[in-house]
C-alpha cells in the first residue's frame, strides 16, 4: 500500500508550475526587496519540484536527478545569503527596502 | 494494524497543519483542533496496545516508498512490537493531559494558537518517531522534534533570555545529531539498509561485531558510540547537558511535554531500539558510565537550585542517567519500565510546578499594595522557591499532585511507581557493576532529598512572602489533569511488580517485563542476552553470575528503602523542621551549615552547576565569536578595499576607508623614501665645497682663452650665413607662406563647416538617441524584472512558433 504511488506526474507539474508562477508574480509585484528575495526562492523550489518529479517518474534509479536537487539547493542558499548580504548594504547606504525607492544605477 | 500504525502520528500533525493554514486567528478554534488532533492519537494508540497485548507479534508494514536509489529503497512503514505500543500509549496519553493542562496554563496569553501549533507538530512528530521502521525515518521525526523545541523554548521571544537558551538547545543537540548522523552513515554504509529490521537482528548485529573498523575496534562498538553522541545531546547526558536547565525559559506545559516527558526520552528509546547492536558492542561500559555519572552530578547539583522548574530539570537529567546506565548494564526491561513511569510522574511534577508558580503569580498581583510596587514587580520571581512556603493549604490538590509526583521520584517503597522502576534498576546493579550500584544508590538518596526539600520548601510551614500569601489554586482544567497522572504515578509501578515479590507478586498480575521481553526475545534465542534469567530481576532475587545460579538478596532492595526513605527523612530535618523565614536563597540551611565550616564555596559551585556554562563560554562560545571577528576584520579590510578599488577605477567616487589609507599609506612613502632619497642625493651633491674653487680657477685661465678664440671665428660664420638666411630663404619662404594662406583658408572653410558639420549632427543625434534610450534604464528593479520576463516571453513565443515553421 503505498500511498506516494498513486500521485501521477502531471500532478507534480502542474503543482510546479502554479509555484513557479506565483513566484513569478511575487517578484514582479512586490514592493519590498525582501518579500521579491522570498518570492525568488518560491520559484527556485517549483523548479526543483519539477525536477525531482520528473527524476522519480523516469528514472527512480538514477542518483542524478537527486543529485541535481540537493545541489540546486545549495547554490539557492548561497545564492540567497548572498542577496540577503546585498539587501542590508542597500538598507545601510539607502535606509530604505521599497524597491522603487532605490535607483542608484539610473542612466 | 498497519493503517492504523500511520494514522497515530496523522491526527496531531493535521492539527498543525490546520492551525498553522488558518485556524490560528481563532483560539478556541486552535485549541480544540489540537486536543482533538491528540484525542484520535490517543484512541489509535489504545487500540494498537491492546492488540499487542492479546498478541505480541511485531508488527510490520510499509507505507510510503520514499525515495530509491539504484537497487536500494528507502521508505517511511509501521514497526510496532510491544515496546513501541507501550511507548505509544504513554506518549499519546501524557500529551493529551498536557494539551489539557495547556488549555488552562495559556489561557491568559494572546499568542496561544501558535502554542497549540508547535506542541501538535510536536506531538505528531514524537508519535511518528515511535512508529516508524528504519532509522532514517527516525532521524526525520528526531530532527523536527528538535526544531519543536527551538520554537517552544523561544516561545516568548521578546524575553532575550528565552532565544539564548532556544539557540541552545537546539545547538547543543545538534552536536549531538551530528553524531548520530555520522552513526546512521556508518551503518548504512555496513549494512546497506536502514530498516529496524534489517539492521537490528542477531546476523547482522553479529557480522558488524566482527568487523574491524580503525584498527582494534569493531563497527558495532563505532556506530552504537556514535549514535549514543545522538542520546547524549538530546537526552542531557553528561557533556551535553547543558541546554536543558535554561530550557526551563519556555512554557511550563512545553517543558512538561518535550523536557520531561517525551523528547528526552526519544533519546533512551534509540538506544532501546539499538538494544541488539549495543549487546553485542564493546560500548556498554562507557554507556553505564556515562548514565551513571550523569545520574550522580545532576542530583548533585539540583540540591543546591533554587528555583522550582530548575530542581525539576536536573532531577529529569538525572533520571535519564539512570536510564541510559540501566541500559549499559543490559537491563532492557528496567530501562523501558523507567522511562515509562518517570514520564508519568516527571510531567505531573512540571505541571504541578507550573500550577505553583500560576498560583504564584495571582498572589503577586492580588496582594494588596500590590499597584505601588512596580520596582518589586520586575524583579519578582514567581519560580524562586525561597519566595514560597505553605502553600500546602492554599493550593491543596495541586499540593498533594505534587507530593504524589515527588514522592515516585524518590521511590517510596511500594506504593509509588517510581519504587518499582527505580528498584529494579537497583537490582540489576548488584552484584558485578558494583560502583555503579553505589553511584546510583548515592543518587537516590540525593533524589529523595531534593525531593524532600523542594516540598518542604514550597508547600509547607509559613508563606516566606506576600506573595506566596495569596497564592491561589488554580483552574480546573489545569487541575483534574494533575490528579489524573497522580493516580497513574502510583498505579503504573504495580504493572512491573515482579511474579517473585513476596506476597504482592502473586495477587497483582504484572506482566510488564515479559511483555516487553517479547521485543527482544530473538536476541535470546540468538544467544546473543547475556542474561538467561527470568526477565525481570526481582528486588528480591538477583540476576545470576557467571556460573548461572540466582543469587538471591534483599541487599539492592534494602538499599534502595533506604535511600529513598533515608533521603526523605534528611530532607524533613534540615527543611522541613522549623520554618525558614529569610527568602533568600542564602539562608539555605546547608549552606550555612557549610557556611561554618568554611565549606560554602562547594554549595555555590553545586548551584553554578559546577561552572560548566562558563567554561563551554571560553571553550567553544569566546573562539567561534573571535573566528567570526577575524573573518569579518578580512573582509571589510582586504576584500573591501580591493572591491573599492576596482570600482574607483570605473570612476566611483565614493567612500572606502581602507583605500584612502592604502593611498595615504602610499603617499607617505613617495614623500619619506623617494623624495627624500632624491633630495639627500641632491644635497650630497651640494657637498663637495673643497673641489669648487680649484674647478673655478681652471675654468677661468685655461678653457676661457680658447673659448674666445673660437668665438671669434664662428662670429665671421655667422655674418656671412645670416645673409644666406635673411635675403635668399627668407624671400622664398614668404612667398610659399603666401600661397599656403589662401589655401589654408578654403580648406579651413570646407572644414568647418561641413566636416564639423557632419561630426557635430552625429554627435547631437547620438546623444538625442541615447537621452531617449536612457528611460529603459530608470534604476528601478521592477522594470528591469518586467523587460526580463517580456524578453524571456518573446524567447519562448519565437521557441513555440519555430515549432510550426
Amino acid at each position: 500500500m503505498d500511498l506516494l504511488a498513486t500521485v501521477p506526474l502531471s500532478w507534480y507539474l502542474i503543482l510546479g508550475a502554479a509555484l513557479f508562477c506565483i513566484g513569478v508574480y511575487g517578484v514582479l509585484a512586490n514592493r519590498n526587496l525582501i518579500v521579491i528575495m522570498m518570492a525568488i526562492e518560491l520559484m527556485l523550489n517549483a523548479v526543483v519540484l519539477n525536477l525531482a518529479a520528473f527524476a522519480r517518474f523516469m528514472e527512480p534509479a538514477r542518483i542524478q536527478g537527486k543529485a541535481f536537487a540537493i545541489v540546486t539547493y545549495a547554490t539557492a542558499a548561497a545564492e540567497a545569503a548572498l542577496g540577503l548580504a546585498l539587501i542590508i548594504s542597500i538598507w545601510r547606504t539607502e535606509n530604505t527596502v521599497a524597491v522603487e525607492e532605490i535607483d542608484l544605477l539610473k542612466g | 494494524m498497519t493503517t492504523l500504525g500511520w494514522l497515530i502520528p496523522v491526527g496531531p500533525f493535521a492539527a498543525f497543519a490546520a492551525i498553522a493554514l488558518g485556524a490560528h486567528t481563532s483560539k478556541r478554534l486552535s485549541r480544540t483542533l489540537a486536543l482533538v488532533g491528540i484525542a484520535l492519537s490517543v484512541v489509535l494508540s489504545q487500540v494498537v496496545f491492546w492488540s499487542l497485548v492479546r498478541n505480541p507479534e511485531t508488527r510490520t508494514g510499509s507505507v510510503i516508498h520514499w525515495f530509491s536509489q539504484g537497487t536500494q529503497s528507502v521508505g517511511l512503514g509501521i514497526f510496532i512490537d510491544p515496546t513501541n505500543a507501550v511507548m505509544l500509549a504513554m506518549v499519546s496519553f501524557v500529551c493529551l493531559m498536557i494539551f489539557i493542562y495547556s488549555i488552562g496554563y495559556m489561557a491568559h496569553d494572546p499568542r496561544q494558537s501558535r502554542f497549540f501549533a508547535y506542541v501538535s507538530l510536536f506531538g505528531g512528530a514524537m508519535l511518528g518517531a515511535m512508529v516508524v521502521d528504519n532509522l532514517l525515518a527516525f532521524f526525520l521525526f528526531w530532527e523536527v522534534m528538535g526544531t519543536c523545541s527551538y520554537l517552544l523554548i523561544g516561545f516568548w521571544w521578546e524575553k532575550r533570555s528565552a532565544v539564548n537558551a532556544s539557540l541552545k538547545a537546539f545547538l547543543v543537540t545538534k552536536t549531538g545529531d551530528l553524531f548520530l548522523l555520522l552513526g546512521l552513515v556508518l551503518l548504512y554504509s555496513q549494512v546497506g539498509s536502514l530498516d529496524y529490521a534489517d539492521v537490528f537482528n542477531p546476523a547482522t548485529v553479529g557480522a558488524l561485531a566482527r568487523t574491524p573498523i580503525f584498527g582494534a575496534q569493531s563497527v558495532a562498538t563505532v556506530a552504537v558510540l556514535l549514535l549514543f553522541g545522538g542520546t547524549i545531546g538530546k537526552s542531557a547526558q553528561l557533556p551535553l547537558h547543558v541546554w536543558l536547565p535554561d530550557a526551563m525559559e519556555g512554557p511550563t506545559p512545553a517543558s512538561a511535554l518535550i523536557h520531561a516527558a517525551t523528547m528526552v526520552s526519544a533519546g533512551v528509546y534509540l538506544m532501546i531500539r539499538a538494544f541488539p547492536l549495543l549487546v553485542v558492542s564493546e560500548a556498554m561500559p562507557i554507556v553505564a558510565g556515562v548514565g551513571t555519572v550523569t545520574a550522580v552530578v545532576a542530583a548533585l547539583v539540583a540540591v543546591a537550585q533554587s528555583d522550582v522548574k530548575r530542581v525539576l530539570a536536573f532531577s529529569t537529567i538525572s533520571q535519564l542517567g539512570y536510564m541510559v546506565a540501566a541500559l549499559g548494564m543490559g537491563a532492557y526491561e528496567a530501562a523501558l519500565f523507567h522511562l515509562l513511569t518517570h514520564a508519568f510522574f516527571k510531567s505531573l511534577l512540571f505541571m504541578s510546578a507550573g500550577s505553583v508558580i500560576h498560583g504564584m503569580e495571582h498572589g503577586h498581583h492580588h496582594s494588596p499594595g500590590h499597584a505601588v510596587r512596580d520596582e518589586e514587580d520586575k524583579s519578582f520571581d514567581p519560580q524562586d522557591m525561597w519566595k514560597m512556603g505553605g502553600l500546602g493549604f492554599r493550593m491543596p490538590v495541586t499540593a498533594v499532585s505534587f507530593m504524589a509526583g515527588s514522592l515516585a521520584l524518590s521511590g517510596f517503597p511500594l506504593v509509588t511507581a517510581g519504587f518499582w522502576s527505580k528498584d529494579e534498576i537497583l537490582a540489576h546493579a548488584w552484584p558485578g557493576y558494583d560502583w555503579i550500584f553505589w553511584s546510583l544508590a548515592a543518587a537516590a538518596l540525593l533524589t529523595a532529598f531534593y525531593s524532600a526539600r523542594q516540598i518542604f520548601l514550597v508547600f509547607f510551614n509559613k508563606p516566606r512572602t506576600r506573595a506566596a500569601v495569596h497564592a491561589r489554586e488554580s483552574a480546573v482544567v489545569m487541575v483534574v489533569p494533575l490528579a489524573i497522572l497522580a493516580i497513574f504515578a502510583i498505579t503504573l509501578g504495580w504493572v512491573g511488580i515482579p511474579e517473585d515479590f513476596p506476597l504482592l507478586g502473586r495477587w497483582i498480575p504484572g506482566g510488564f517485563g515479559p511483555f516487553v521481553d517479547r521485543s527482544i526475545e530473538y536476541l535470546e534465542a540468538a544467544g546473543m542476552y547475556p542474561l538467561a534469567h527470568v526477565p525481570i530481576a526481582a528486588p528480591g532475587q538477583h540476576a545470576p553470575t557467571a556460573e548461572g545460579g540466582a543469587v538471591q538478596s534483599h541487599l539492592p532492595l534494602l538499599v534502595g528503602v533506604a535511600a529513598s526513605l533515608g533521603g526523605l527523612f534528611l530532607g524533613w530535618w534540615v527543611y522541613g523542621r522549623w520554618p525558614i523565614r529569610a527568602s533568600e536563597a542564602n539562608s539555605d540551611p546547608v549552606r550555612l551549615a557549610l557556611g561554618r565550616l568554611e565549606l560554602t564555596g562547594i554549595h555555590i559551585a553545586l548551584a553554578d552547576q559546577f561552572g560548566i556554562d562558563g567554561l563551554y563560554q571560553r571553550l567553544v562560545v569566546r573562539p567561534a565569536v573571535r573566528l567570526a571577528e577575524i573573518c569579518d576584520a578580512f573582509d571589510s579590510k582586504v576584500i573591501d578595499s580591493l572591491v573599492v578599488a576596482y570600482a574607483r577605477g570605473f570612476g566611483y567616487q565614493g567612500p572606502g576607508e581602507a583605500p584612502r589609507r592604502v593611498a595615504q599609506a602610499l603617499g607617505e612613502v613617495d614623500e619619506k623614501l623617494i623624495d627624500g632619497t632624491v633630495v639627500a642625493f641632491a644635497k650630497g651633491f651640494g657637498q663637495h665645497g673643497r673641489l669648487g674653487p680649484v674647478i673655478a680657477a681652471a675654468d677661468r685661465s685655461v678653457l676661457d682663452r680658447l673659448v674666445d678664440g673660437v668665438g671669434g671665428i664662428s662670429r665671421g660664420i655667422a655674418r656671412a650665413t645670416h645673409w644666406l638666411d635673411h635675403d635668399l630663404l627668407d624671400g622664398a619662404v614668404n612667398a610659399i607662406t603666401g600661397l599656403g594662406r589662401l589655401s589654408s583658408g578654403g580648406l579651413g572653410l570646407f572644414d568647418n563647416g561641413v566636416v564639423d558639420g557632419v561630426v557635430e549632427a552625429t554627435a547631437d543625434g547620438v546623444g538625442r538617441l541615447g537621452k531617449a534610450a536612457r528611460r529603459v534604464q530608470s534604476g528601478q528593479l521592477p522594470d528591469y524584472l518586467w523587460n526580463a520576463f517580456a524578453l524571456i516571453l518573446m524567447l519562448v513565443a519565437v521557441l513555440v512558433l519555430f515549432q510550426f515553421a
